[in-house]
């Protein structure tokens, strides 16, 4: 095991709707080795997207500790905190702004943080993403998801991080266009040394991109295992075998 | 077995700038009382062909087809009086968005039994007691709490059993399901899918499910027909999935990443032009 | 570059610049709003109004202010020789003074546009970006504008600046920007949590930056429309102010106090007020056509 890039220690998120107080994340933990992928699985109110906004900031604290690279976060995240960890969204057609190309959503960036060459390093970031010099000054509704995605991937690596949060990052895509997109994130952590911590419903998915995981269900991580435990099958907690069972497809006699 | 439904080369069109863009491209199959899969990626089609048998072609798009054939009536010549009697009475469409078919200043309920009333004419104590068991039926823990509740109320799960509940309370004969279960969580949509398993096997309703997600379609479905481009390029038995022909279906099959894992790079799909023709 | 390759050039799916970009986005959206003849009309009255005000020395044959002679050319009535509105009764050539006030009524647009836009712009994004007390302030603030008539609330503005087409405008623009913030907040509150806008927080964005770079050209549109279809309105308070005589002042050839000075002869002589209220109406409904025209193209709920 490497040193620890990102850890979170007893995370809580609370939120207040109305007179309501929501629980969304309870008492969550784990730690994420450098250049380690990590992800976390869990059904839609689980927690888990929570779990990613509350690392970057979007979402507020209730409780625990989070730190990167043995420094704890402070709040609000610093702009070098920012050129660390970037994400990107599960939603391609919601993540790109409908006004701005392509050039002017990498741009920006390059220029928030006061980078250099910056015609050369959207050259660059269209390049690593597979994308041509052709789709430099397109509009978003002038491409396909896919492509969106691939926009979305390069603006979060054009500030050259060292953590990528992934929240669903194919979920929103076509089987075919899904394996492209993972090809590439894959291809990129080697290429790069990126830490990833993604997060997804699909179990296939997270096996096939992550080293370790966790399971989450109502804002409790239910449990921690690894891919090999995972392709074995060999789940702790009913939670996760009912994951196991549901996602090889459909079986008419109750589980 | 006897023919639900009979589709010879149904064709959808719609005007663009650059002149008319056919979207469905003479599709051809017919349903018995089974369960048939229509399986493809966004664009291929498979969502305008279901509409377009129930006639729910948006405009300016256009459906045309040789035979349109529900249960001996032509549906290509029925009258607005016709697609009313037969839409909701006996042929339903479940669609993958529950906000958009759920009317949100309606309760659940009064929906429910409004649609039981357009079936048959009952009381309406009758009518409330036929929408709570169908609420229960599929799988509503609470079913009086959701047949009071606003259709925002509601969760994305819950919203979507509660469409397919207001689907299925007119037993039609027909169910049309567009990607009907992708909205929800997987232990859930292994429960919504039994109740429409059932529903086939015991009253012998016709099925077409459309979806993206070709293991669940594999694994669900009795037959499966895989379009691309608006064609339908395989028809086979779902049971045969493995030793599909067409290399889109096989290539669908192999991008798909496992829970065994083993395969990096994922293999990606090469389209070739030739499938589209 | 021919005709037809600069419009492939615009029309371009790879553009291979910012300007082409630009300019292939603009020429579409133009391609769209040409379709819709309803529009066409409406921009066709609003672009004559500003020829005829920029021309207008050019196109008036007489002055504005200096009247003929009062014996003989008193109430000539339209289509008289060299009079085709025909004169007032201070024998000034009508046509002549509805050119000239064309400039007032495009400096009562533009300025009203002007001033009233980027405050309802500012104060309706910062309200729905921020939340919290700076909305609850800010729309406590909109809201004592919005219950006052804007009528009545302008004329207590020119009563206390004393009467004059500038106060006028001034009151005017005070009394129009309410509606834009509101909208403007609307807006901002439907795009404030969407993905794009936390993808910019997480690329450290600063607020200002946000609001100016992501927020405002997506809030910019339905306010463009709604000050549009507001110009009518805009166009018929000032004209009001004219005829209660605090707006323009006599002997300035603004149309609302035209009509007011003309009503005393309406029985006898009609086309001293008539003309005046055809050439506002012509203008109002040239506004809201394009207004009309430019929701259908611009705004993003009204499209499919």
């Amino acid at each position: 095991m490497g040193e620890v890039m990102l850890s979170v220690e007893g995370l809580g998120v609370t939120f207040r709707r109305g007179g309501d107080t929501v629980r969304a994340v309870r008492d969550v933990s784990f730690t994420v080795d450098r250049g380690e992928s990590f992800g976390i699985v869990g059904e839609s109110g689980s927690g888990k997207s929570t779990v990613l906004r509350a690392i970057c900031g979007l979402s507020p604290t209730s409780a625990g500790v989070i730190a990167m690279g043995g420094q704890t976060l402070s709040a609000p995240r610093s702009a070098a905190f920012y050129r660390q960890v970037q994400m990107v969204f599960q939603d391609p057609y919601a993540s790109l702004h409908p006004r701005h190309t392509v050039d002017r959503v990498l741009s920006e960036p390059l220029a928030i943080h006061g980078f250099d060459r910056r015609e050369d390093r959207i050259e660059q970031a269209l390049a690593d993403v597979g994308l041509g010099e052709g789709f430099r000054f397109r509009y978003p509704h002038q491409l396909s998801g896919g492509q969106r995605q691939r926009v979305a991937i390069a603006r979060a690596l054009i500030l050259e991080p060292r953590v990528l949060l992934l929240d669903e990052p194919t979920s929103a895509l076509d089987a075919s266009i899904q394996a492209e997109v993972l090809n590439l994130l894959d291809r990129l952590r080697a290429e790069r040394g990126l830490t990833y911590l993604m997060v997804s419903h699909d179990l296939a998915v997270v096996s096939h991109m992550c080293e370790r995981l966790i399971v989450m269900q109502h804002g409790r991580a239910v449990e921690q295992l690894s891919r090999d435990a995972l392709a074995a099958h060999r789940a702790e907690t009913d939670y996760t075998r009912s994951l196991l069972a549901a996602s090889e497809g459909y079986s008419p006699a109750p589980v | 077995m006897t023919a639900l439904l009979t589709v010879d080369d149904l064709r959808v069109t719609f005007p663009t700038r650059h002149g008319p863009s056919e979207v469905v491209r003479g599709v051809t199959f017919s349903l018995g009382r089974e369960r048939l899969g229509i399986v493809g990626e966004s664009g291929s089609g498979k969502s305008q062909t279901g509409r377009a048998i129930l006639g729910l072609t948006p405009p300016p798009g256009r459906a045309t087809a040789k035979v349109l054939d529900f249960d001996g009536i032509d549906l290509r010549a029925a009258t607005p009086a016709t697609w009313r009697s037969l839409r909701g009475a006996r042929m339903s469409m479940v669609m993958q968005d529950p906000k958009f078919s759920l009317n949100p200043v309606m309760t659940v309920g009064r929906q429910l039994v409004e649609a039981v009333k357009f079936g048959d004419t009952g009381s309406r104590a009758e009518a409330r007691d036929r929408a709570l068991a169908m609420l229960e039926a599929v799988q509503i823990r609470d079913p009086e709490r959701v047949f009071r509740a606003y259709p925002h109320e509601l969760s994305g799960g819950m919203g979507q059993r509660a469409m397919i509940a207001m689907m299925l309370v007119t037993e039609p004969d027909l169910l049309i399901a567009d990607e009907p279960t992708s909205a929800l969580d997987v232990t859930v949509q292994v429960e919504v899918l039994r109740i429409l398993d059932r529903l086939v096997a015991d009253r012998g309703m016709g099925l077409i499910f459309i979806s993206h997600d070709l293991r669940l379609v594999s694994s669900f479905c009795d037959r499966v027909l895989v379009m691309y481009a608006g064609r339908v390029v395989e028809e086979l038995k779902a049971s045969e999935l493995r030793q599909a022909q067409h290399p889109y279906t096989r290539g669908l099959m192999n991008c798909l990443p496992q829970i065994e894992g083993g395969r990096r790079p994922l293999p990606t799909l090469e389209r070739d032009a030739a499938w589209a023709k | 570059m021919s005709a037809l390759s600069r419009r492939e050039w615009l029309l371009s799916d790879q553009p291979g610049s910012r300007r082409q970009a630009r300019l292939g986005q603009a020429y579409r959206t133009w391609l769209s709003f040409r379709s819709n003849w309803l529009a066409m009309v409406g921009l066709a009255i609003v672009l004559a109004l500003v020829v005829v005000a920029l021309f207008a020395d050019v196109i008036a044959p007489y002055d504005p202010v200096i009247g003929g002679d009062l014996r003989t050319e008193r109430f000539l009535p339209p289509l008289s020789e060299g009079h085709i509105f025909g004169t007032d009764d201070l024998a000034r050539d009508i046509f002549s003074r509805i050119v000239h006030g064309s400039r007032l009524t495009l400096m009562v647009v533009v300025l009203v546009a002007v001033i009233a836009t980027p405050i309802g712009l500012l104060v309706g994004t910062t309200a729905g970006y921020f939340g919290g007390w700076v909305d609850t302030v800010l729309m406590r603030l909109t809201d004592i504008f919005l219950a006052f008539p804007r009528l009545i609330l302008a004329l207590a503005f020119v009563a206390a600046l004393g009467p004059g087409i500038e106060n006028a405008i001034i009151a005017i623009a005070i009394t129009s920007w309410p509606p834009y913030a509101r909208l403007a907040r609307a807006e901002t509150l439907t795009i404030r949590d969407s993905d794009y806008i936390n993808a910019a927080r997480l690329q450290g964005a600063s607020s200002a930056r946000i609001l100016w770079g992501h927020v405002t050209p997506l809030c910019l549109s339905s306010v463009v429309i709604r000050v549009t279809l507001d110009m009518a309105g805009i166009i018929l308070t000032a004209a009001g102010l004219g005829f209660l005589g605090l707006g323009a002042q006599p002997p300035q050839p603004e149309w609302g106090a035209m009509i007011a000075a003309g009503r005393r002869f309406l029985i006898d002589q009609w086309w001293v007020a008539t003309v005046p209220g055809t050439a506002i109406f012509i203008v109002s409904l040239g506004f809201n056509l394009l207004g009309d025209g430019l929701r259908d193209v611009l705004d993003p709920k009204a499209r499919k």
